[in-house]
This record gives structure tokens, C-alpha cells and sequence, in this order.
């Protein structure tokens, strides 16, 4: 197993060596600089020019990748063309908070996904079943933002009962350790900037949820139904094993390994999600400043992100892979 | 999964949303016991970041607003409005020729840090950016001071024009000189933009102000511009909260004139439109800018104070001579401006108070003409004078932005279908072009021979006909494509013109001039609106957008 994690890991090198090229060649190529994002109106055609001048741009192509690779295998990332700060720094600031709310989101879709999926299929045609279809469909189908306003209109503005926008409230003034700012809250005493960062958190993560959890219930409840009709199920009903056992060694075990899958591959689409989410609760995470990144061509941060969301995609299917084999005994690796 | 884990999991939810609900009981219960403390803070919603807190470097509207709380320049405009009034200088004379000017500076005004304003603090201010070399001379870092004042003592740029600014002599603590190199009539309005207010040499000397790091394209701030910004306005600097996307501010028990009435002032970045009404509406904020049009007669009947600006913009449809080559005839140009109905796109599109823009300044500002020539809406006129031209069946590329609203245009896509249907009816074909504003729309309007028509629009940023219509038209550009340079001279005798009267009459002839050789059509000034919370009150709308949160206060 320990050579597999190295080799899989080895191979990530080609992957991101290519993956690097092609994207700074693509964002390069694209119409339009961080010259016009930041002039706006004002910019004249020589303010641009100098402007490009001054910032690199000019230079070939080349050269401006080799200093970007230089600058990497050293564990330099650059500096953001928008905000001048580090993109190392931004990404510690704000990467923490994508990873509290995707992480939620994940939490929250899978704890109530499965069970869900597991009782729907169960009772089948029950009621349980039909509106968690039902629910599940919705869910698939809402658009995020519509969602996340419709939701914030009810908790935040109309029953108060959570805040609309932010990680913490800004009169707080917390101790920052990990950026996390639940940890935080929680490693430095500070309950209230504990509760406070978690209030902010929920109905962020509850719209972040909704897609997966919808598909998870479905993939779930599908998954649990064609196990169900197994022979394996029917004998080891058959042989009088307890219900809890049949459901947890037989029906479960076998009925999870797609649900696994899924779930690899939507915390990678979560990350687009996030971009959403983050943008409608002013959720200071990586997606934000992403979004705004691509506005202002913001070529160091949009590079430094696509490394840095490429080798987290790598290694969570590298963990999914090493789940199979947890999960199931007959995927072993050699 | 088994039964136990599957219990185990439904409980941990189930505990979640417990928590969550009395955390949410425990914070009503809270809010409830902390309203006197809520009144010393205001918590007003910006729709991007501050990207520095040193305004010298700055050239966004977000860093502007925070260093207008801070800082304090040697002009100012006058509250609500566009004319330069006293700030920190008390009066302001020119010599003869119109190249020196005196500043007589207010006294016993000191920095946030305790050291004194004086003639040498403003001298030590001009010489810093005078000198600037190296990185500083980066387009990015000064965009103002080489906006208005060009170049700098040594320039190390080729594409840099030799400096506006001479020298700085303090004559005594109170009265200093500044001499430029030429007459311009940008002197001294553009004082009054934030980029040149007046600093502590002390804190600017401490926390190396001008030590920028990094390479070309990799240029990082200085401490100073980050964490240590030292004016002589009514608020302090406490501390920028990137992660919380917030910049806290405090009182300034020590200003000299009238102290600011709320003791916190935080400026909380949220994006999204929707969101900041969101947040006002459930108390987390109390005021935000930029109120979409449409939610500025809601949010008033529920007893919000929405606070429209005067209108200091222009939205214009531009004529790009270059592209297609009919384009060229005055004709044609005439025949587009009489076929646009602006006072449709006014009455259906802006928000109250807007109006339809006879020229590309808005109405209030010196060099304002009232008698220059102008194309009512007329559909037969129009088609009479395409005809003229044979320029009959006229196809055209026409571009416009989309995900943005700007505050002189709040629904592009809606103001160019109402234009491409008046088009239409005077037999203009139009094949429309949607571009994301930033930067693939600006880059293509901005060059090229692409387009033929497009929306843009310009807000001013200081009281000066210059800061308008010479932006636009005082040379060459490949937004209109035109090469005139009879009015490019035009253009640059105003401009150098020392005598106040005279050249108010010149920028009179000069809109006029414009608006006959009509490089486009001026469509609309509209008011953007800014809005506090129920019980929250004091602050005057400025066209400039130079609002002063010092005389913000809670009614109740």
C-alpha cells in the first residue's frame, strides 16, 4: 500500500508539470490583461502598454513561465497582481474558510445523505421514500444562489436567527491561530468567537449541501435497492443472521462503494459551489477571491489556485482509492 | 454502516442542529442587553476591498473612501458638492503667471501620531512623490500622481512626460509655495483627490513608506501602506481584517475640527448586491453603497435613508471611426443621435432624478454649455439624414458589458436593447456583441476597429470640465477613432489657459466644438445612491462620492 501512496504520488509531477503549461499558456492567450481590470475607463492606450511594461507582461512568454516555475519549486507562489499581498498568504487566509464550509457542506450531506438513501430504499414506495425522491429532485434543481438568498431571506432577515454575510462578526475581535475560525475560537477559549463563527457558518453550509446531499440520497437509495435483490442478502437473511448485521456487513458495505466514488467526486465540485456560496454570503474563502481573480486576470493567484486545487483533486481520489480497499477486501492493491 | 454508526450519526446531526438553534436563541438574547454599545458602531458594506490604506498608492474608489475618513488633503469639495473649498489650507493664491501658487495652511492641526501639520509636512508630501524612483514609478503603484502631475524629478521610463510639478517651498510653518512647470487647469482641483492627502512624515519615515519589495511583477506594499497610515482626519486607522474582508476605524479624540460622532467605523467588503441589502435589512450592517436602482423606492418605504448623489457622470453611446467606415460622415452620427430616444431610456431605465445628457458633462460643472447643439428624438430626421449619407441599411457591431452595473449605467443590456430597437426603426441593423465587463469588454471597446458602437461612461473624479471631456477627447483614442487635431489643440489651449473666466468660456466653446462633431451620443447623468440604516442619519451624498462618515449619528 505504502509503495502504491509513492507511486501515485511520483506520477502527480508529470501531471502538474503539464497541467501547469497548458494553463498559463491558456490564461495568457486570453483577451484581455490585469492592465485593463485595473485601469478601467482611465485606461489609455499608453497608460496600458506602460502599465504592461511595468508589471512584466511584455516580456516573451517563455520567460515569464520559466520565472513562474523558478519562483514554484521553491514554494513561491508570487505576489497578486490585484491586491499586492503574497499569494501564499491570501491562500492561508482564506483557503481555511473554503475548507470549514465545504467540509460542513460534506458533513452535513453525508450524515444525513446516507441514512436517508438507506431508509428510503428500505421503504420503498413509502412515504419516506417518494418525498425523499421528491426532496432530492428539488434539491438537484435549484439553483445555488436562488437557494442561498431564499434561505438567507427566511433565517437571516425575517426570524433573525442567523447572520447573512461573514465568517465572524467584524466587531469581534478574535485571536487568529489556524484561520479556522471554529478551531480558533476553540484553542484560544474564545467560546463567543467559536459560536459566533459557526452561526456564520451554517446556512452557508446548509446551501452548500443541498446538491450533494440530494445526490447522495439518490445514488444511496439506488445503490441500497440493487444490493438489496443480491443473493448474498437473501442468504444471509435466510441463515438468521440479526438485521443489524445483515444491513451493516452485507447491505451497507457493498452498497457504499459507489456512494464513495460520488462523494470523491463531488468534494471537487464542491469547490465550484463554494465559489457560488461564498459570493452570496460574503464568506471570505478561496472562491471569492477566485471569482474576482479571473475578472482582474490576476495571473499569479489563478496559476498558484490551479496547482494548489490540482493536487488536492489528486490526492482526495488518491484517498478514495485507498477507501475502496478499506471498504471492500476484494479491492486490494498489489 | 452499521445500526450503531448510523445512530451515532443522526445523533451528532440531530446535536448539531440543537447547538445551532440555542446558539442562535443565546444571540437574540444578547443583541437585546448590547444596544448601548451598538450606537458607537457603524458597520457600512463596500462593494469590493481596499486594496491599499496608503491613498498615495491608491486609484480604486474602495481605498479612496477609507483614506477619506483618515485623511485630509490641502482641498477639499465642498460637502455634497463639486466646488474645492478650504481643508487643511486656508486660502490658495497664483502668481502672475499662474505657475506658483501660495497655500495658506490651517494651524495647530496635528497628525494622528501627535507630530504637527506644518509647511514642511506638505513640502516632505510633494517631494515623496515627486522623488519617487524605481518600483514607485510603476503605472500601478502612482496611477495618480502621473495622471495628474505626469512624470517625476527623474524619470526612468520613456513613456513618462515630464513633470507638472517644479518645486515646494515652505516660506514659514504656515505658508508654503508650489510651483509647476506649466499652467494646467487640473491645479489645484485634483488636490482635492484623496491620492494627495497630506501624511505624517514622521510615520511615512518610520514605516519606510516608499519601501516597496518584490520585483516588477512581483511588487509587494510596504508595512506602511498596510498597517500604519498617519493623516489628520477625524478617523484613525485600527486595523485591516483581511481574512474578515473588514478595515476598522476609530474616532480621533484629538482632531481639530469636529470630532467624528460614532466611535467605530468598520468598512465590511460584501460583494454580492443582494447580499449587502440583505445584510441591511437584517441589522447586520447599517448603510451600504451602490443601491441597484431598483431597490432605492423599497428600501425607502421601508424607512431606510436611501440618499441619492447628485449625478456627476455621463453614460454615452460611442461612435468608433474606425470601424465601419460610414461611420466617418457627420451624418451618420447625427442620424444615430436623433434616433435614440434618451428620454425613454431615462424614464424607463434610471432611477428619480436622473436626466437626459445634452453633452458629455454633466450640468453644474464650469464649462457646462446650455447652447450646444442638440438632436431631440426624431425618427424622420434621423432616416432623412441616413439617406443624405446613402448610408441606408447601415449594419453595425454593437458592443455591451455584461455582469456589471456602473454607476452611470445600471442595466446595460436593457439600455442597449431599447437603443438597438430605436436603431432598428430608422433602418439600422445592429449585430450585438456581449462582453464580461472586466477586461474582455473594456479591452475591446478601448482598441481596435472591431466595434462600431458602444456603451461607456466616465464618473468624475474631480470638479474640472478637463477631468470630463478632455479625458475623452483631448487626443487620439481607439475608443472613438478619430484623428481631429485642430480640437486636440483646442483642447490643450484651454487646459493652459491661467485665466479662470476665460477658460470657463473655453471649455464652453470646447462642448459645443464636441458636440457638433458628435463622437457619440451622450445618453444620461444618473444619480447613484448610497443608503443608511432606519436610524441612522448625518452623512451628505457627494457627487464625488467624498462622503464624510464623521457626521454619521444614530437617531435613536
Amino acid at each position: 500500500m505504502f509503495r502504491y501512496i509513492v507511486r501515485r504520488l511520483l506520477q502527480l509531477i508529470p501531471t502538474l508539470l503539464g497541467l501547469s503549461l497548458i494553463l498559463f499558456l491558456w490564461l495568457h492567450r486570453l483577451p484581455g490583461g490585469p492592465e485593463t481590470a485595473i485601469l478601467g475607463e482611465r485606461g489609455t492606450p499608453e497608460t496600458r502598454l506602460k502599465l504592461r511594461h511595468d508589471l512584466g507582461l511584455d516580456q516573451p512568454l517563455w520567460i515569464q513561465y520559466a520565472r513562474f516555475m523558478r519562483r514554484l519549486i521553491t514554494g513561491d507562489l508570487g505576489v497578486s497582481i490585484n491586491t499586492h499581498r503574497p499569494v501564499t498568504t491570501e491562500f492561508m487566509e482564506r483557503f481555511p474558510g473554503t475548507v470549514e464550509l465545504t467540509v460542513s457542506a460534506l458533513i452535513i450531506a453525508i450524515g444525513l445523505g446516507i441514512p436517508l438513501g438507506y431508509l428510503a430504499a428500505r421503504k420503498r414506495g413509502g412515504l419516506l421514500d417518494y418525498s425523499s425522491v421528491a426532496g432530492s429532485l428539488l434539491g438537484v434543481c435549484v439553483p445555488i444562489f436562488v437557494l442561498a438568498y431564499l434561505i438567507k431571506e427566511v433565517f437571516a432577515v425575517k426570524l433573525g436567527w442567523f447572520p447573512s454575510a461573514g465568517r465572524q462578526d467584524v466587531t469581534i475581535d478574535a485571536t487568529r491561530v489556524t484561520n479556522f475560525y471554529v478551531l480558533d475560537g476553540i484553542l484560544t477559549g474564545e467560546w463567543d468567537a467559536a459560536a459566533d463563527a459557526l452561526k456564520h457558518l451554517i446556512l452557508p453550509a446548509m446551501t452548500l449541501a443541498t446538491i450533494p446531499l440530494a445526490i447522495i440520497v439518490r445514488m444511496t437509495r439506488a445503490s441500497v435497492l440493487e444490493v438489496l435483490g443480491e443473493d448474498y442478502v437473501r442468504t444471509a437473511q435466510a441463515k438468521g443472521l440479526t438485521e443489524r448485521t445483515v444491513r451493516g456487513r452485507h447491505i451497507m458495505r457493498n452498497a457504499l462503494l459507489p456512494v464513495v466514488t460520488t462523494i470523491g467526486l463531488l468534494t471537487g465540485g464542491l469547490l465550484s459551489g463554494a465559489v457560488l456560496t461564498e459570493t452570496v454570503y460574503a464568506f471570505t474563502g478561496i472562491g471569492q477571491f477566485i471569482a474576482e481573480s479571473i475578472d482582474h486576470r490576476d495571473y499569479p493567484v489563478l496559476m498558484g489556485f490551479i496547482m494548489f486545487v490540482a493536487i488536492i483533486y489528486v490526492t482526495v481520489n488518491l484517498l478514495v482509492d485507498v477507501a475502496y480497499g478499506v471498504i471492500d477486501p476484494r479491492v486490494r492493491v498489489r | 454502516m452499521s445500526a450503531s454508526r448510523l445512530r451515532t450519526v443522526t445523533a451528532v446531526l440531530a446535536a448539531s442542529v440543537a447547538v445551532s438553534l440555542a446558539l442562535a436563541g443565546c444571540q437574540s438574547k444578547r443583541d437585546d442587553t448590547s444596544t448601548s454599545t451598538k450606537k458607537d458602531k457603524l458597520v457600512f458594506g463596500v462593494a469590493g476591498d481596499a486594496k491599499v490604506m496608503d491613498p498615495a498608492l491608491a486609484s480604486d474608489g474602495e481605498s479612496f473612501r477609507v483614506a477619506r475618513q483618515m485623511f485630509e488633503g490641502l482641498v477639499k469639495p465642498e460637502e455634497g458638492g463639486t466646488k474645492i473649498v478650504p481643508s487643511l489650507a486656508e486660502s490658495w493664491t497664483p502668481d502672475a503667471a499662474g505657475t506658483t501658487w501660495t497655500f495658506k495652511l490651517k494651524t495647530g492641526v496635528k497628525f494622528h501620531d501627535g507630530t504637527d501639520f506644518n509647511a514642511e509636512a506638505v513640502c516632505t508630501n510633494f517631494n515623496r512623490w515627486y522623488n519617487w524612483s524605481g518600483l514607485m514609478q510603476n503605472q500601478d503603484i502612482s496611477s495618480y500622481w502621473q495622471d495628474v502631475f505626469g512624470g517625476f524629478a527623474k524619470n526612468e521610463s520613456a513613456e513618462l512626460p515630464p513633470s507638472l510639478f517644479k518645486s515646494c517651498t515652505a516660506k514659514d510653518a504656515a505658508t508654503v509655495d508650489i510651483a509647476l512647470t506649466r499652467v494646467t487647469s487640473k491645479f489645484p482641483a485634483a488636490l482635492a483627490l484623496p491620492a494627495f492627502s497630506m501624511q505624517s512624515p514622521k510615520a511615512l519615515k518610520d514605516f519606510e513608506a516608499d519601501k516597496v519589495g518584490g520585483t516588477a511583477d512581483n511588487i509587494t506594499y510596504p508595512a506602511y501602506a498596510q498597517e500604519h497610515p498617519v493623516g489628520t482626519g477625524p478617523y484613525k486607522f485600527v486595523k485591516w481584517d483581511h481574512t474578515n474582508k473588514a478595515v476598522e476605524l476609530v474616532a480621533n479624540d484629538s482632531y481639530s475640527g469636529d470630532k467624528a460622532k460614532i466611535k467605530t467605523l468598520i468598512f465590511k467588503t460584501i460583494s454580492d448586491l443582494t447580499a449587502r441589502k440583505q445584510a441591511l435589512r437584517s441589522g447586520e450592517i447599517q448603510g451600504y453603497d451602490l443601491v441597484a436602482p431598483a431597490d432605492m423606492k423599497p428600501l425607502k418605504d421601508e424607512g431606510f435613508n436611501v440618499l441619492p448623489r447628485p449625478a456627476f457622470n455621463i453614460l454615452y453611446l460611442a461612435i468608433n471611426q474606425s470601424g465601419n467606415p460610414a461611420l466617418k460622415d457627420v451624418r451618420v452620427r447625427q442620424a444615430i443621435a436623433y434616433a435614440v430616444n434618451r428620454q425613454a431610456i431615462v424614464d424607463s431605465k434610471f432611477p428619480t432624478g436622473s436626466s437626459v445628457a445634452l453633452e458629455f458633462q454633466p450640468p453644474g460643472l464650469d464649462g457646462y454649455n446650455d447652447a450646444v447643439t442638440k438632436y431631440d428624438y426624431n425618427v424622420d430626421k434621423a432616416k432623412q439624414l441616413l439617406a443624405d449619407a446613402k448610408a441606408t441599411n447601415l449594419k453595425l457591431d454593437f458592443y455591451y458589458p455584461t455582469e456589471v452595473t456602473r454607476p452611470y449605467m445600471p442595466a446595460p443590456k436593457d439600455i442597449f436593447e431599447l437603443i438597438t430597437a430605436d436603431l432598428a426603426k430608422v433602418g439600422i441593423t445592429v449585430t450585438p456583441h456581449a462582453l464580461k465587463w472586466s477586461p474582455d469588454y473594456l479591452n475591446a471597446v478601448q482598441t481596435g476597429k472591431k466595434h462600431d458602437l458602444h456603451l461607456l461612461g466616465w464618473t468624475g473624479d474631480y470638479a474640472d470640465a478637463y477631468n470630463f471631456i478632455g479625458t475623452m477627447f483631448d487626443r487620439q483614442k481607439g475608443e472613438w477613432g478619430f484623428n481631429n487635431p485642430e480640437l486636440f489643440a483646442q483642447f490643450k489651449e484651454a487646459d493652459s489657459e491661467p485665466d479662470q473666466a476665460k477658460r470657463v468660456e473655453k471649455y464652453k466653446a470646447l462642448n459645443a466644438k464636441v458636440m457638433e462633431f458628435l463622437p457619440g451620443v451622450p445618453i444620461a447623468h444618473g444619480p447613484p445612491a448610497i443608503v443608511f440604516g432606519k436610524d441612522v442619519t448625518g452623512v451628505k451624498p457627494s457627487p464625488l462620492t467624498d462622503e464624510k462618515f464623521a457626521t454619521a449619528y444614530y437617531t435613536s
